[in-house]
């Protein structure tokens, strides 16, 4: 690309040190450089060339045409049908299909445009954008004209009523708009979940109860409060699943590590922890049994189960809340009260 | 039959028959009844074979008698799954100390592996391989087996079990290639990071369950190609160096001039 023959004059002012001094005596305005030299493709000196272009234009708009030939013959042919084999392959000619019907003529288009039509410069000024004199006059007396025609200017109350009908008329769908805004602000409801004293606490997703007996020792049950379906909350079971899920282990009472005012939260080694992450909320599940480490897959928080569930990596800044449990009569495990604070992450009313 | 009928009003015939429904009830049981431990019972030669091949292989870490010691586990009551899933998946005898022992080509026969499994359930009563029944997916019931793996496995296994990394170089592997028993013995012993889910956390039934709706994966992604399965982030490289690639590509062939 050559355009030095016009360039010339801004060679000097570009190059290297005497830069600043070029900046201070700089030309009051630039020249324009033109454009530069037009440059002959091989299409337009070759008209082999040209020929092959044109070819392989017409390939692409031929692969387009078998492409789309293809899907509706893999539409018809293969259907979607039951098997996971069955649906790949409908999948992959489907796409294949369009893939090849789209690209190709966008492809054949595009190398049509770039071989074969001109390629020539051309520049076109810009046409002056202020009307002359008269026709700006003509156009304000049009204008004025209408203005009085309408007797806008005498007819105060007609003014206002126009004014306040077009004023008005947003707000028939703003207020709707609105007013379903959020909807529920009763920010009080993430301090509760539904464990409360003698629930007890059953398998997710079985909802069966759980013996104290049957968590061993390496265990983890994913835990979910008994009637979770049932009662006022059934029909936002599921937002009342996401408060109250629990992550409940056992650990070798040894190797537990609890504060003298949590002593008797746990029973027997059992603890039962909210697996809602104290960072921004992901379910934190990922138990390893030996370090009795619970890893959060979001961000990486690490908690130590055996001792209080503290942060031990991560961005977390508080320890999961602890479920305090007990045993019922029968034996299953059922909570002592609601979590003593607020589960997952901070928000604003928690002021913690 | 005509000598029992006429006695059938004998003062001794309600024992009698008393007797027998109890014999038949006990022999019908004795016949189907799950059993826990595999089919062939261990003999005194498996378990003496298995405690030879434990001494030579194993008893430098374990411990002579399987007792174990500072950071090596005791043995005495993992029972034989966990020997059929350690020795049979290649990760004991371990290769390398390291953040976990990694799965390798199995060191064993299945022969010996049956062995050394007769010599350690000997130690201590502790969970049995399954059997063949216990874990054939045709039986169980695999969108049952999804809603299960989600909820208990898959926050380390991933989704469809492409496996996902834990922390300090600890990660929870593919099960892509594991076979339904060791599926099965992983949950009941619950090796190296992984916790246990037991028979009252995970029933036989809901183990099979698992079973099942891994051996669906098998069949492949409807979609395509899967990228490994990994989620979001493997998907996310993809579109963005590949897709994006692509059409920076196009933009600067469109752009460019024809020679």
């Amino acid at each position: 690309m050559s355009n030095n023959e016009k360039g010339t004059d801004l060679e000097p002012r570009s190059s290297g040190a005497d830069v600043d001094q070029a900046g201070a005596a700089g030309p009051e305005r630039f020249d324009n450089p033109g454009l530069p030299t037009h440059r002959d493709r091989a299409t337009d000196r070759d008209p082999a060339a040209a020929r092959r272009a044109e070819r392989t234009v017409i390939v692409l708009f031929a692969l387009s045409v078998l492409g789309t030939i293809g899907t509706v013959v893999a539409y018809i042919m293969v259907p979607t049908g039951e098997s996971v084999e069955n649906m790949r392959l409908s999948n992959l000619l489907l796409g294949l299909g369009l893939f090849l019907s789209m690209f190709g003529i966008g492809a054949a288009a595009v190398h049509w445009a770039k071989t074969l039509m001109s390629d020539h410069e051309q520049a076109e000024d810009r046409h002056p954008q202020r009307g002359d004199a008269e026709t700006r006059q003509a156009a304000i007396a049009a204008l004025g004209a209408g203005a009085e025609d309408s007797g806008i200017g005498r007819r105060g109350v007609l003014k206002g009523a126009v004014v306040s009908a077009v004023a008005l008329a947003p707000l028939s769908v703003a207020v709707p708009l609105v007013g379903e805004l959020g909807g529920d602000w009763n920010v009080s409801k993430f301090r509760h979940t539904l464990w409360e004293r003698g629930r007890r606490l059953t398998r997710d997703p079985s909802g069966d109860p759980i013996r104290a007996a049957d968590v061993t020792i390496g265990s983890v049950f994913h835990v979910i409060p008994e009637g979770l379906r049932e009662g006022d909350h059934a029909d936002h079971w599921i937002e009342e699943k996401a408060k109250a899920v629990v992550l409940m282990v056992r650990l070798d009472p040894a190797d537990l590590t609890e504060a003298e005012d949590r002593r008797d939260w746990s029973y027997e080694g059992i603890v039962a922890y909210s697996k809602i992450c104290t960072h921004v909320g992901c379910p934190v599940a990922l138990y390893e049994q030996q370090t009795h480490h619970l890893l959060c897959p979001c961000h990486q928080s690490t908690f130590d189960i055996s001792d209080g569930a503290k942060v031990v990596f991560g961005p977390a800044k508080r320890a999961l809340p602890q479920l305090p449990i007990t045993v019922d009569d029968e034996g299953y495990l059922v909570a002592q009260d609601d979590f003593n604070e607020p589960i997952g992450p901070s928000y604003w009313e928690r002021l913690k | 039959m005509k000598a029992i009928a006429a006695r059938r009003h004998h003062r001794h015939a309600p024992m009698v028959l008393l007797l027998l429904a109890l014999l038949m009830t006990g022999g019908l049981y004795a016949a189907f009844a799950p059993s826990a431990v595999s089919a062939a019972a261990p003999s005194e030669d498996d378990i003496a074979a298995g405690r030879a091949l434990f001494i030579a292989n194993c008893a430098t870490c374990h411990g002579p008698s399987a007792e174990g010691r500072d950071d090596v586990p005791s043995l005495i009551g993992v029972g034989a799954a966990s020997v059929d899933f350690q020795v049979g998946t290649g990760r004991m005898p371990m290769q390398m100390d390291g953040p976990q022992a990694a799965a390798k080509p199995p060191q064993f026969d299945q022969e010996q592996i049956n062995q050394l499994a007769a010599y350690v359930a000997s130690l201590g009563p502790g969970p049995a391989v399954p059997s063949a029944q216990q874990v054939d997916p045709a039986l169980g019931d695999a969108a049952n087996g999804g809603a299960l793996f989600r909820t208990n496995c898959a926050m380390c296994h991933g989704a469809i079990g492409a496996g996902g990394a834990l922390t300090e170089g600890k990660w929870a592997p593919s099960l892509a290639d594991s076979t339904p028993t060791q599926v099965y013995t992983a949950m009941v012993t619950g090796p190296q990071s992984m916790p246990v889910f037991n028979d009252a956390n995970l029933t036989p039934d809901e183990k099979r369950d698992i079973i099942a709706f891994l051996e669906e994966q098998h069949r492949g992604s409807p979609g395509g190609i899967t990228l490994g399965s990994l989620g979001p982030v493997g998907e996310g490289v993809w579109v963005w160096i590949v897709g994006m690639g692509l059409l920076i590509g196009a933009s600067v062939w469109i752009g460019a001039k024809s020679s």
